[in-house]
C-alpha cells in the first residue's frame, strides 16, 4: 500500500485546537506584512494609471516629470521586452499596458521618487497620448458579433467562425444523450441568470519591496499566496536567473486567490533596476479595485429535466464567462463544476471565454464554480417548488457517490456529498419553525481542491526541537496544521515545532497557495519529511545500539527495539537521539518533495434562513448553518474559520457585491463606502458543522477546506429570498433596488 | 511644503516628530516613528484597519492629520499589551481563532478595547454595530464576537 493511502488511527493531536504560531505577533501588531518593510536609501514608487476604458497609446512623454526634483526613474511599457510566450506576455502587458490601455485602471507607467508626494507630483507631469477607442464592458454585449474588440488574434480554433473576436475559448463537458434524458422528465426548466463581477476584497493591499543590484542579483519582499510563481514571473519579465531573484513573502493580509499573480511586482523591479536604489510600491484601494483581479462576471442558461419525484433526467448548461481584456480560463472549471454534486446518466455542459475592457480576472475562492453552480441550485429549487418537493430531498435521491461517474470525468471515490445532505437534514435548524414572511434556502457546493508541488524541510535541532522550512505563505492557520501534523506522525509535543515559510532560496518549488492545497499537500509532504527523519533517527538509534536499522521502529516520539529478537534497549527519545547526532554522523534532517494529486474533492451544504424588507428591498440574513466535508480538520477552530469566512464572501456577493461600470466604462465604484462587503452588523453567527469523510489520498485523510464555502450562498440565499418575498430574481447582487424592482413585478 | 513640528503621546511614551501639514496621522505613525501596527486598507476611513484612539477617542487614523496629534494622547496597538503579559482580548483573539490573515486584528482589537471601557457588558447586536466599521474579509466575523465577548465576561470578573 502506498503510503499516500489513508489507514485509520487514533489521533493524539490533530483534531486539537492549538494555539497559532504567529498568533501573538499577529494581535501585538509586530507580524510585518507587505507594506511594513523598509530599506535604506529607499525610493516610493506609483503607477500612472488609464482613465479610459480602451484606448491606443500614441504616446508618453515624461520629459516634465523626469526634470522635477527628487524624480529618479520612470518607466513605460517600452522599458519591459517584447515577450514571445502568451501567458508571460499577458502578465506583463496587464501590469504595464503596451500599446492599448485595456481598462479603466490599467496601468501607463511608472515613477520612483524619493517620497511620496514628489512620486505623485510627476505622476501629473506625465502627458500621455491617448486615442480613445470604443469599449466594451458587458459580457452579453462583448459577444455580438460587431462589439467593440478588446484583443484581435487571441480566439482559439474551437471557437466557430462568425463570432465576434472577444470570444476567445470553447469547452465542453459531460456524458450521455441530454435529449433521450429530457424525453424522460415530467417537467423540463429553463432558465437564465447572469452574475456580477466581485472582488477579493482583501483588507491588504498589494505591496512590495523592490532591490536590484548592480550585479544583477535581485530581492523582492512582498505580499503574495507563491514567492515561488512570483519569482517565475519576475524573472521571466526581467529577464533573470532564478537564482538570481530571491522572493520572500511577508505575512499576508488576505489574498482569496487574488494573490496568486503579480501586479506591482515586475513594476517595482524594473523602477529599481532603473534607480539604483530599492523601490517600494503599495496600491492604494482603488488601485486595488480599479486593476487587480475580481472574478468573471456571467451569463448563464440551464436547462434541467426532472421527474415528478425528483430525479434529474439530463441536466445543460451554457455559461459565457468574462475575465475581463485577457483570455481566461476560469469559464472551463465553472463548466466542469456546474453538476458536480449529481449522479447523472445524461448532462453536457458548455463553456466560453468572452474578452471585455475590464481587469484581467485573478482567481477568488473556487474561481468559476460559484457562478454556475448558483444557476444549477436556483433551477432545482424551482424545480423542487413546482412538484411540492422537499430540497434537501431532491439532493440526496441525485446525489454523487462513491462510484459515480462526475459531469467533467472522473469517476469519484469515497466522498462525502450524502453524508452531508444527511447532517444538514438531521440538524435541528432544518426543522425550525419560520415566522411569517421569513424564508428557508438550502444550496450544494463543491471544488475540486488541488494538490500540486511542494517541497518541505524538517530539520532536528540538537535539543530535540523540530523547525520545518516550507514554502507556502499561510493565510488562515496553515502554520499551526502543519506543525500539528508533524508532533502526530514524530510524537513529540506541537509546541516544540516550529514552522516557517521560506524564501524562493531555501527549497525547491512550491506551487501557489490556492486550490485549498496547503493543509493537504504541505501537510502530506510534512507527513513524509518526518518519516523520512524518522527513518534517520531509527538508523541512529541502530548504530547506538549495534544492530539493523531494519531492527528499529519508532513508537511514541521514541526508537524502540522491533520485537524480543532485536535485543533489549530503552527506549531512546527524539531529544536524546538528537543531542548525541555529532556523534554519531551529524545533522538530522527529513525531506520529501512530491507532486501531490489525490487532493480529494469537498462538497458542502448550507441552508439560510432570511427575511426580505418589502419596503426597502433589503436582505436581513437571519440564521446560517454550513455543513462541509474535511477529511480530517487538522485544526477545527481554522476549518470552521474557512467555512464561515467562505460562507460570508458568498453573502456578500449574493446580497451586495458587485463591480458597477458607467456608459463610459469606468468602475464607479472602487472603495470599500460604494463596494460593500459584509460587515459585522450585517450578520447573524454563522454555525458551522465539521463532516469527516476521510480522504483516501491523504495519510490522515485530510481534504481541503478552502474554498466550497463560497459557493452555496449565492444559491441558498436566491432560494431563501424566492421562499420569503415570493419573487424569484434571477441575477446577482440581490442589492435593495433589485428586489424593489422584482417585487414591483 | 514647510514641516510642522508636533509633541505628542503615544502609548505613554513622549514622541516629538515633524511632518507635512497634509500627512496623516497614519503615514506618520508608520512612516515616520516605525509604529506599523496600525494598518492601511483604504485611506478613506472605510475598513478600520487603521484604529486608534485620540484622547480615549476611536478614529481612523487615515482620516486625522499628523499635526492634531499635538498635545494628545494616542494609544495604538503596540500599547495594548503589558510587556509580555497580553490584554485578555488579545489572548482571546488566540484562543477563539479570531484572526486569520490578521490584517484587519489590530484595528478591531484597538477597536472592542475603546467599546469595552464604555461598555463593560454589550450585547452582541451592540458589539456587531460597533465593530461595523472594522472590515474583516477572512472570519465572517463569528470568532471575533465570540472572542471578544469572551474576554468582556473575564474583564469584568476580573
Amino acid at each position: 500500500m502506498s503510503l499516500d493511502e489513508y489507514t485509520r488511527r487514533e489521533f493524539k493531536q490533530v483534531g486539537t485546537r492549538v494555539r497559532r504560531p504567529d498568533g501573538v505577533d499577529k494581535v501585538t501588531g509586530r507580524a510585518m506584512y507587505g507594506a511594513d518593510a523598509t530599506a535604506p536609501g529607499m525610493l516610493v514608487g506609483r503607477i500612472l494609471r488609464s482613465p479610459h476604458a480602451h484606448a491606443r497609446v500614441k504616446g508618453i512623454d515624461t520629459s516634465a516629470a523626469e526634470a522635477l526634483k527628487g524624480v529618479k526613474a520612470i518607466i513605460t511599457g517600452a522599458d519591459l521586452p517584447a515577450q514571445e510566450d502568451e501567458f508571460i506576455r499577458d502578465v506583463q502587458d496587464n501590469c504595464m499596458a503596451r500599446d492599448k490601455a485595456l481598462y479603466d485602471g490599467h496601468a501607463v507607467a511608472a515613477v520612483a521618487a524619493t517620497d511620496a508626494a514628489t512620486a505623485k507630483a510627476a505622476l501629473k507631469l506625465i502627458k500621455v497620448d491617448y486615442e480613445v477607442l470604443p469599449h466594451v464592458t458587458d459580457v452579453d454585449a462583448a459577444i455580438q458579433p460587431g462589439a467593440p474588440v478588446v484583443q484581435s488574434g487571441r480566439t482559439l480554433e474551437n471557437v466557430p467562425a462568425g463570432m465576434s473576436e472577444n470570444v476567445t475559448s470553447h469547452s465542453e463537458f459531460g456524458h450521455g444523450d441530454p435529449a433521450e434524458g429530457f424525453a424522460r422528465a415530467d417537467m423540463i426548466l429553463e432558465r437564465s441568470y447572469r452574475t456580477a463581477a466581485t472582488h477579493q476584497g482583501y483588507i491588504e493591499p498589494h505591496a512590495c519591496l523592490a532591490s536590484y543590484a548592480s550585479d544583477g542579483k535581485a530581492d523582492l519582499w512582498c505580499c503574495t499566496q507563491g514567492q515561488f510563481n512570483v519569482r517565475t514571473l519576475c524573472a521571466a519579465i526581467m529577464e533573470m536567473e532564478a537564482s538570481q531573484l530571491r522572493v520572500t513573502a511577508s505575512e499576508i493580509g488576505g489574498g482569496f486567490g487574488g494573490k496568486t499573480t503579480v501586479f506591482i511586482e515586475p513594476v517595482a523591479l524594473a523602477l529599481s533596476r532603473k534607480a539604483g536604489r530599492p523601490v517600494k510600491i503599495v496600491m492604494t484601494r482603488d488601485e486595488v479595485f480599479r486593476a487587480t483581479g475580481p472574478t468573471v462576471h456571467t451569463s448563464t442558461d440551464v436547462k434541467i429535466g426532472m421527474t415528478k419525484d425528483g430525479r434529474i433526467t439530463a441536466a445543460e448548461a451554457t455559461l459565457r464567462y468574462s475575465g475581463g481584456a485577457f483570455p481566461c480560463g476560469t469559464v472551463d472549471m465553472g463548466a466542469q463544476a456546474a453538476f458536480a454534486a449529481y449522479d447523472l446518466d445524461h448532462v453536457r455542459t458548455y463553456g466560453w471565454n468572452v474578452m471585455t475592457n475590464r481587469p484581467k480576472e485573478a482567481a477568488y475562492r473556487a474561481p468559476g464554480a460559484p457562478q454556475s453552480i448558483y444557476a444549477v441550485e436556483a433551477t432545482l429549487d424551482e424545480l423542487c417548488q413546482h412538484f411540492g418537493l422537499d430540497p434537501l430531498d431532491v439532493r440526496l435521491k441525485n446525489a454523487a457517490k462513491k462510484g459515480t461517474k462526475s459531469s467533467y470525468g472522473p469517476t469519484f471515490p469515497d466522498i462525502g456529498l450524502t453524508a452531508t445532505l444527511e447532517a444538514a437534514k438531521a440538524h435541528p435548524h432544518y426543522s425550525a419553525p419560520l415566522k411569517d414572511g421569513q424564508g428557508r434556502g438550502i444550496s450544494c457546493g463543491f471544488w475540486f481542491n488541488f494538490g500540486g508541488n511542494t517541497c518541505v524541510s524538517l530539520n532536528v535541532n540538537t535539543d530535540g526541537t523540530v523547525g520545518i522550512t516550507e514554502g507556502n505563505p499561510d493565510i488562515g492557520g496553515s502554520r499551526a496544521s502543519i506543525s500539528l501534523m508533524a508532533a502526530e506522525e514524530l510524537g513529540i509535543p506541537y509546541d516544540r515545532i516550529r514552522t516557517i515559510v521560506a524564501d524562493t532560496s531555501s527549497l525547491g518549488y512550491n506551487d501557489v497557495t490556492d486550490g485549498s492545497r496547503v493543509t493537504f499537500a504541505v501537510g502530506l509532504a510534512t507527513i513524509k519529511a518526518a518519516r523520512d527523519a524518522i527513518g534517520k533517527m531509527c538508523g541512529r538509534a541502530a548504530r547506538i545500539w549495534g544492530i539493523d536499522p531494519e531492527a528499529v521502529e519508532w513508537k511514541d516520539g521514541a526508537t524502540v527495539p522491533a520485537g524480543p529478537n532485536a535485543g533489549k534497549f530503552p527506549p531512546m527519545t527524539l531529544a536524546e537521539i538528537a543531542a548525541v547526532s555529532a556523534e554519531t554522523g551529524g545533522p538530522i534532517a527529513g525531506h520529501h518533495e512530491v507532486n501531490a494529486d489525490g487532493a480529494g474533492v469537498s462538497f458542502g451544504v448550507h441552508i439560510v434562513d432570511v427575511e426580505v424588507d418589502r419596503d426597502t428591498g433589503a436582505t436581513k440574513v437571519l440564521r446560517y448553518t454550513v455543513f462541509q466535508d474535511a477529511g480530517k480538520a487538522v485544526h477545527p477552530s481554522y476549518v470552521e474559520g474557512q467555512m464561515q469566512g467562505g460562507a460570508v464572501q458568498g453573502i456578500g456577493w449574493a446580497l451586495n457585491e458587485e463591480y458597477i461600470y458607467g456608459k463610459d466604462g469606468r468602475l464607479q465604484n472602487p472603495g470599500f463606502l460604494d463596494y460593500r462587503v459584509p460587515v459585522a452588523s450585517d450578520l447573524p453567527p454563522i454555525d458551522a458543522v465539521i463532516l469527516e469523510i476521510p480522504n483516501p489520498g491523504h495519510p490522515y485523510g485530510v481534504r481541503g477546506v478552502g474554498e466550497t464555502g463560497i459557493v452555496p450562498p449565492l444559491a441558498a440565499i436566491t432560494n431563501a429570498v424566492c421562499r420569503s418575498a415570493g419573487v424569484r430574481l434571477h441575477e446577482l447582487p440581490m442589492s435593495p433596488p433589485r428586489v424593489l424592482k422584482a417585487l414591483a413585478g | 511644503m514647510k514641516k510642522v513640528h508636533v509633541s505628542t503621546t503615544i502609548n505613554g511614551d513622549p514622541y516629538e516628530f515633524l511632518c507635512a501639514p497634509d500627512e496623516s496621522l497614519l503615514d506618520v505613525l508608520r512612516d515616520r516613528l516605525g509604529l506599523t501596527g496600525s494598518k492601511e486598507g483604504c485611506g478613506t476611513g472605510d475598513c478600520g484597519a487603521c484604529s486608534v484612539t485620540l484622547n480615549g477617542r476611536l478614529v481612523c487614523s487615515c482620516l486625522v492629520l499628523g499635526a492634531e496629534a499635538e498635545g494628545a494622547e494616542i494609544a495604538t496597538i503596540e500599547g495594548m499589551a503589558d510587556g509580555d503579559d497580553l490584554h485578555p482580548l488579545q489572548q482571546h483573539f488566540i484562543d477563539h481563532a479570531a484572526l486569520q490573515c490578521g490584517i484587519c486584528t489590530p484595528g478591531i482589537l484597538v477597536a472592542a478595547r475603546a467599546l469595552l471601557e464604555k461598555n463593560p457588558d454589550p450585547t452582541d447586536e451592540e458589539l456587531r454595530y460597533w465593530l461595523a466599521g472594522n472590515l474583516c474579509r477572512c472570519t465572517g466575523y463569528d470568532k471575533i464576537i465570540r472572542a471578544v465577548q469572551a474576554a468582556a465576561a473575564e474583564m469584568r470578573g476580573a
